[in-house]
């Protein structure tokens, strides 16, 4: 069968191993807290610093406590792990882009004219909506 | 005279008034009598003794087996019995819209027509679509890849047993109470608690809440099997194409189904616990739920058609006498459709509003999809050219499939356009469409599996004939039925109307419909008595060599039924269709070495899961809380019961392997 | 006859032979089981990141979560994958006696996680933040109520494998089912990384 004897004995890593990983993973975690609390970073820059830190860890602990990649024989473990993290970021990233999509064309949350005026500036009809209007007002002071 | 007859048919039909279906729990009481009588009769004719010893046989030798050549055919018995519920919906459908604006009138009121569109679609996709595929699955993937069984046997019956508890509840919602009336995918408000008050959403939640959770365990399960069961010398590149859309499939299992135990739970927790994730007040979003299960929709629609593929790749070569065409080309083409139904989903939602970016990103996506499904049905093609071809049964399904799947495939490619698909969402159109690729690609495609491998199972082959009448119902039956909903589709007939308007000329194209879903009755029925012929001619067309066929791949190297431990010798498969080597080989066979094997002992723990599983379901639903933790505490002690056994193997030594295989020789049974 | 009728015994060759196909089967059967698991929690942090501003009228995530409160959970979890960590290897050295000693303390510390987070729920509730409180609400409430559901069951389980290795030693079984356990535990570990980083660092950053 296409199996492999060792592969039992083969990612069990040492002390070093664990230990490394515990002190990193604590450092991390505490940079991110100390950056947050004190407000090193806002907003979109908070953002990226603590997911770039929180997907370090991610690393570090993949690596020292679940010994990832480290498997002897074909990287089974290590393409499903793949698999599923491009699904992750599909279904997160997608979702996120899909209903912030959607959200934009929600008026619930402002009146007509403010709708109005934030389509106008978004999609840069500024000049357009001026000239029609003008147009408008001259056909219809004409007409008078 | 004709005439006089129709009108003293439709006299009567208007004076007994069939407006109102009779309500379901009558059809709860006549089952139980009819149950009650058919127990009293064999009481009667045979005896106690009979009955006890037929039972103990049952529960011996089927519902505690662990076998999953038994578990597969459990799987398709269920699936059978629910697709025939499932087409008795469809039949109803029909009839109220041809019937609807004629003398007759209608056939039931518009809330039944709700519930009944809603059961249809559930059932043939959970229960009829996805137990065919797992019945396929289990009966032939573990001799394919030349294994005893599966990776963790255990996990496979306690998959069934979901599956069928899953089964029952639906069933128990026919008698108790009601089922939803939102449609199969239950979009919120209309299924939250506002708008939805009743038990149906709730049987449908955890219907398939229950089943859900079996196929995702199925779909790891299989997955281990493929990557670490396979023959020694069978890399994955020498696999049958069967094994490797299996292995794409489970990975679109693995990775899909948690998103559908995610959306329905938060459902639940809506109806249940009053939270807010798709009500219209407090924060929620119902486009979510939108978003969300057609992010599972969509995988689950390939999780249901690839296998079909995979079974074409079976059948075409072995009935053109000629080695597939383009393996590489048809793995890569599995793997391009793997990852690509991962990224089409929001098509199914098109006008829910997202602006043009987002929409040309999935229509193009969804586009490119009929690429690789193009390359595989020129493959298949190309694999029957200047072959030598033999019209059976299962290459009618095919052909008929080839007929059907490209016109679907081609009214997809035109959806996939968002600005076709805002004239045509949520038609009667659509509808044609998704009946076209599941009817020619799903149901074909497991007809035509069903044909080829059933003498490997039943150890006689069905009876040619009726197959080739049953197949051709169903392909002229299929187009009678849906090419009319194409066209009202294009002329603007919403879906889910129990009716329309006389005046817009309509009801003769319902009237074809329902004439189109008679004749795939008809097929049907066709293929109920070709089950029974066949039984009756089973000596017959009875298959004694285990390769009726002249197959290529390693299942056809077994007798027909097989042992229940398939190989007494693991085989070696170093080439690409191994068993067709073997047959040409010119080497003679060595005489087979054998050693102890290590088989599954039964267990009625999956029963007991499946029990607990039931009971936890019906309570939700009645919100008999005590129940409920009966059903879960139950299922979860069983769980770590069986978890924690240390001895669920037994051994079959050499010597027995022997004898066993010497008997078979002899012509002998399993 | 499809199932047991004598009871033979395998020879040791073959048994060894079998344990081995059977751990390396199991032990990726179940990394799968996770691969699926990781998905489900994706799926509520894609709910949770398009509700979590949807709090109808009531505080934000910024207002609610006491952050020193927070650090201390995730340090106490954290801590305990390294200590179910230092449990396996004392597994694998066949050092009963250490072995359950790290065992106890990982147990302890997750279930300080675990008692940390009821009461912070059981705060909320009473402030009238419920599950049913908003989408906000709803969300924060599935998505880390998953993971301490899958906290507890972790426990459970850690719990009958501590009888188990009382009552039966370091058997082959034993170690086959403890290293499925210690990789859900590193898992729900790695899942926490995300929630204090997106539930609590996020919503209590700046604007």
């Amino acid at each position: 069968m296409s199996h492999n004897n060792n592969q039992h004995h083969a990612t069990h890593g040492s002390y070093g191993s664990y230990v490394v990983g515990f002190i990193l993973s604590i450092v991390l975690t505490l940079v991110a807290y100390v950056a947050i609390v004190n407000d090193w970073f806002t907003g979109m820059g908070a953002l990226l610093f603590v997911t770039t830190l929180a997907v370090l860890q991610l690393f570090v602990q993949l690596l020292f406590f679940l010994h990832m990649g480290q498997e002897r024989g074909p990287r089974w473990n290590f393409m499903t792990f793949v698999f599923a993290g491009i699904v992750v970021f599909i279904v997160v990233i997608g979702s996120i882009w899909i209903m912030y999509n959607l959200d934009y064309n929600m008026t619930h949350k402002m009146t007509p004219e403010q709708l109005d005026q934030s389509i106008i500036e978004d999609e840069g009809l500024g000049e357009q909506g001026t000239s029609d209007h003008h147009h408008e007002e001259q056909t219809e002071h004409h007409n008078h | 005279m004709f005439s006089t007859l129709t009108t003293l048919f439709a006299n009567a039909a208007a004076e007994v008034r069939f407006e109102l279906l009779p309500p379901p729990y009558v059809i709860g009481i006549v089952g139980a009598l009819a149950g009650l009588l058919v127990f009293a009769a064999l009481l009667k004719f045979k005896g106690w003794s009979w009955i006890t010893k037929t039972a103990t046989y049952i529960w011996k030798e089927w519902l505690t087996s662990l076998d999953p050549k038994k578990i597969g055919v459990m799987y398709i018995i269920v699936a059978g019995l629910m697709g025939l519920r499932g087409v008795a919906d469809a039949l109803l459908l029909r009839t109220q819209q041809a019937l609807t604006n004629t003398d007759i009138g209608n056939v039931m009121t518009s809330d039944q027509f709700q519930q009944v569109f809603t059961a249809h679609g559930t059932i043939m996709i959970f229960f009829m679509a996805m137990g065919l595929m797992f019945g396929i699955m289990n009966l032939v993937l573990p001799m394919q890849l030349g294994a005893r069984d599966v990776a963790f046997p255990f996990m496979n019956s306690a998959s069934f047993w979901l599956f069928t508890a899953g089964m029952i509840l639906i069933n128990l919602s026919l008698v108790f109470g009601e089922f939803a009336a939102t449609g199969w995918l239950a979009y919120p408000p209309l299924s939250g608690i506002a708008y939805s008050p009743g038990v149906g959403v709730d049987y449908w939640i955890w219907t398939l809440q229950i089943a859900g959770i079996g196929s995702l365990l199925s779909g790891v399960n299989f997955f281990a099997t493929i990557i670490k069961m396979r023959a020694p010398g069978m890399r994955l590149m020498k696999m049958p194409i069967f094994a490797w859309s299996s292995l794409c499939t489970t990975v679109l299992i693995m990775f899909a189904f948690p998103i559908l135990t995610v959306t329905l739970a938060l459902l639940s927790f809506d109806r249940l616990f009053g939270m807010h994730f798709f009500t219209s007040d407090f924060g929620g979003n119902p486009m979510m739920y939108v978003n969300l299960i057609w992010a599972w929709g969509h995988p689950e629609v390939y999780i249901l058609v690839l296998p079909a593929f995979g079974i074409f790749s079976e059948i075409v070569p072995v009935f053109s006498r000629k080695r597939l065409f383009g393996y590489t080309s048809m793995v890569a083409a599995l793997i391009a459709i793997m990852f690509l139904s991962f990224i089409v989903w929001l098509h199914h939602f098109f006008t829910m509003g997202a602006g043009a970016n987002v929409n040309s990103f999935f229509g193009i996506m969804t586009m490119a999809i009929a690429i690789p499904t193009g390359v595989k049905v020129f493959n298949w093609l190309f694999t029957m050219y200047r072959g030598r071809i033999r019209f059976t049964a299962p290459m009618w399904w095919f052909l008929g499939f080839v007929l059907t799947f490209t016109l679907g495939g081609a009214t997809g490619v035109m959806l996939a356009v968002p600005a076709i698909d805002f004239q045509v969402h949520n038609s009667l159109f659509l509808v044609a469409h998704f009946h076209n690729v599941i009817i020619g690609g799903v149901v074909f495609g497991f007809m035509a599996g069903l044909t080829y491998w059933f003498p490997k199972f039943a150890g006689f082959k069905l009876n040619e004939t009726l197959g080739k009448i049953a197949a051709s119902c169903w392909i002229v039956g299929f187009m009678v039925a849906f090419i009319p909903l194409y066209i009202l589709g294009l002329m603007g007939a919403t879906r889910r109307l129990d009716h329309y308007d006389p005046s817009l000329g309509w009801q003769w194209l319902f009237g074809v419909a329902g004439v189109g879903v008679l004749i795939i009755a008809a097929g049907i029925a066709m293929q109920l008595i070709q089950l029974v012929v066949s039984f009756i001619q089973r000596q017959k067309n009875i298959d004694l060599t285990g390769d009726p066929w002249d197959g290529r791949t390693l299942e056809w190297s077994t007798t027909s039924p097989p042992p229940h431990y398939n190989y007494a010798v693991t085989p070696t498969a170093d080439h690409i269709d191994p068993f067709w080597y073997a047959k040409h080989d010119k080497k003679k066979a060595e005489a087979p070495k054998y050693v102890d094997i290590l088989m599954p002992k039964n267990t009625g723990a999956g029963v007991f899961i499946g029990g607990f599983a039931l009971v936890f379901g019906m309570a939700i639903v009645w919100k008999i809380w005590p129940l409920v933790f009966v059903g879960l505490f139950g299922a979860i002690v069983t769980i770590i019961i069986r978890a924690t056994h240390d001895d669920p193997e037994y051994v079959i030594t050499a010597k027995e392997l022997q004898q066993m295989e010497a008997a078979h020789a002899k012509g002998g049974a399993a | 006859m499809s199932h047991a009728t004598t009871n033979h015994k395998m020879s040791a060759e073959l048994e060894a032979h079998h344990h081995a196909f059977n751990d390396d089967k199991t032990q990726f059967g179940f990394w799968a089981y996770l691969m699926t698991d990781l998905v489900l929690f994706a799926t509520l942090f894609a709910t949770y990141a398009v509700l979590h501003n949807n709090t109808w009228g009531g505080p934000t995530a910024g207002e609610l979560f006491s952050m020193p409160y927070v650090l201390v959970e995730t340090m106490a979890l954290l801590t305990s994958s390294f200590t179910v960590g230092m449990a396996m290897l004392a597994i694998f050295r066949f050092k009963q006696t250490q072995a359950l000693i790290w065992f106890v303390i990982t147990f302890l510390l997750g279930a300080v996680f675990l008692g940390m987070e009821l009461y912070e729920f059981n705060h909320l509730v009473h402030e009238g933040l419920a599950w049913h409180a908003s989408a906000f609400m709803s969300s924060f409430f599935t998505l880390v109520g998953t993971h301490g559901l899958h906290i507890t069951v972790g426990l459970l389980w850690m719990g009958i494998m501590m009888f188990r290795i009382v009552k039966q030693g370091i058997t082959h079984n034993n170690v086959r089912r403890l290293t499925l356990l210690s990789l859900f535990w590193h898992f729900l570990d790695i899942v926490w990384i995300f929630i204090f980083t997106f539930v609590y660092l996020m919503g209590a950053a700046a604007v």
